[in-house]
């Protein structure tokens, strides 16, 4: 019933790839970030929390034109990125993962930084009494005990990325085999004569893909609670 | 030797304390609100005094004039709050190996041991806090604090969540601490009683002041 070209399966690999790099890699970023917003006061506080919060705001087409005129060729860190280390966002997947990662990141740490605002602090500071260093505390209680909110963060990000369109097409054009993943798929589709069966059938996989992760996150965080609060 | 000699502006409360003690066990005695806690907090390093000196066996860990604050983590004075804090995440096994594992340890089954036994909670290493009973959950306190080898001990009310019968259940084994453990212990409470069975040198404060320093006969109700 479903059987799928040899197009589509590369856009949808395409996809799963994009999402699951751009989650990977903004994870840990988002955390530390989370963990500032959460339980750090310093100077310019509300102008990091309105920066990472300006994708979610933004219109996604500005978002892909700034990563454009920033990661392109010609931009500024996109040529020094080139020169030095070569790596390539322009028109490539790894860019896409990079609009991804950062059209998810609100969704991202929102669920993190929430997550870590609930761990009480009087256990943090039973930590520090008992000889654990600050970075110690963190990775001993915190984290774990802000770990629902981390996965929760992530099948956010995850599915966020999954779907990204604007940004994406805006940033690094709609390549197939490079930088078509599903959502471009089906938007070219739809625009080509015959390609309604083509574009549906892309529709199930990417509504199976948004259950699945819907599923593994709920699966996810009753281990977890489990795990905070089992025998 | 325990030196404490501090100021710390709280809100509508000053605290100016300044005592010095020797000997097993401290009491730091008054009524609630007289500055108790935020006092051992000082002593722990959770809180900064405005001003003034803390010194453990000639060790400075305060010395605001010198700008010296040792951190908490690096004070090893272990601390037995009021509102216990096990950690939920962890079995009791690794709430008590936490201290040790922090402080870089050597694995020393024998102290396990012995402080598993001297509080009776042996049986309890592969449970997780939340199924522990308030008894249950005050020893593992103790023993999670012992086991991180401290040099003092603070103890904040530990009888205090605790109705009459669980603080027959808790009170020996206080008593076996004190005079098995060999750590010196600074403890909080606002009950006479227990500080006569407990503390060998009293610190009475009253609203943020130490008002009498001395034996057990500085309780109030001592016979003259």
């Amino acid at each position: 019933m479903l059987e799928l070209s040899p197009t589509e399966w590369t856009a949808i690999l395409l996809s799963l790839r994009v999402a699951t790099v751009a989650t990977v890699v903004t994870t840990p970023l988002g955390i530390a970030v989370a963990w500032l917003l959460a339980r750090r006061e310093f100077w310019g506080k509300a102008l990091v929390d309105a920066l990472v919060h300006l994708p979610l705001v933004l219109p996604p087409v500005v978002t892909g034109y700034l990563l454009l005129l920033t990661f392109g060729r010609r931009g500024p860190a996109g040529a020094w990125l080139a020169d030095h280390l070569g790596i390539v966002f322009a028109f490539r997947w790894t860019g896409a993962a990079l609009a991804c990662g950062i059209m998810a990141f609100p969704l991202l740490v929102r669920p993190i930084r929430l997550s870590i605002e609930a761990v009480d602090r009087r256990l943090e500071q039973a930590a520090g009494t008992l000889g654990a260093a600050p970075w110690q505390v963190f990775l001993t209680v915190t984290l774990p005990l802000a770990l629902p909110g981390v996965l929760a963060g992530m099948v956010l990000g995850f599915a966020k990325a999954i779907g990204e369109f604007g940004a994406t097409i805006t940033f690094v054009s709609n390549i197939p085999g490079e930088t078509q993943t599903i959502s471009s798929a089906i938007y070219s589709l739809i625009q080509t004569p015959e390609g309604d069966s083509a574009a549906l059938r892309l529709v199930v996989v990417s509504i199976l893909i948004s259950m699945a992760a819907l599923i593994a996150s709920e699966w996810f965080a009753r281990r977890a609670l489990l795990r905070l609060h089992g025998n | 030797m325990l030196q404490v000699d501090v100021s710390k502006r709280l809100g509508e409360v000053v605290i100016e304390a300044s005592f010095a003690s020797e000997g097993r066990v401290t009491g730091l005695f008054g009524a609630s609100g007289a500055g108790k806690t935020s006092l051992i907090n000082m002593i722990a390093g959770l809180l900064r005094p405005d001003r003034g000196r803390i010194s453990i066996d000639g060790e400075t860990l305060d010395d605001t004039a010198a700008l010296v604050h040792v951190p908490v983590h690096r004070r090893r004075i272990g601390y037995v709050f009021q509102d216990l804090r096990l950690f939920p995440h962890l079995d009791v096994r690794a709430n008590l190996d936490y201290g040790r594992r922090r402080n870089r340890l050597a694995d020393d089954a024998v102290q396990r041991k012995r402080v598993t036994d001297l509080l009776d909670i042996g049986h309890l290493l592969d449970r997780r806090p939340g199924r522990l009973s308030g008894g249950e959950r005050q020893r593992v306190a103790l023993g999670r604090a012992l086991l991180s080898q401290p040099r003092l001990l603070l103890l904040d009310e530990p009888l205090g969540s605790l109705d009459e019968e669980r603080k027959d259940e808790i009170l020996p084994y206080l008593v076996r601490l004190r005079d098995e453990a060999g750590i010196p212990m600074v403890y909080v409470s606002h009950d006479a009683s227990e500080m006569r069975q407990l503390a060998s040198r009293i610190v009475m404060l009253q609203r943020g002041r130490v008002t009498a320093l001395g034996g057990a006969e500085v309780l109030p109700g001592t016979p003259l």
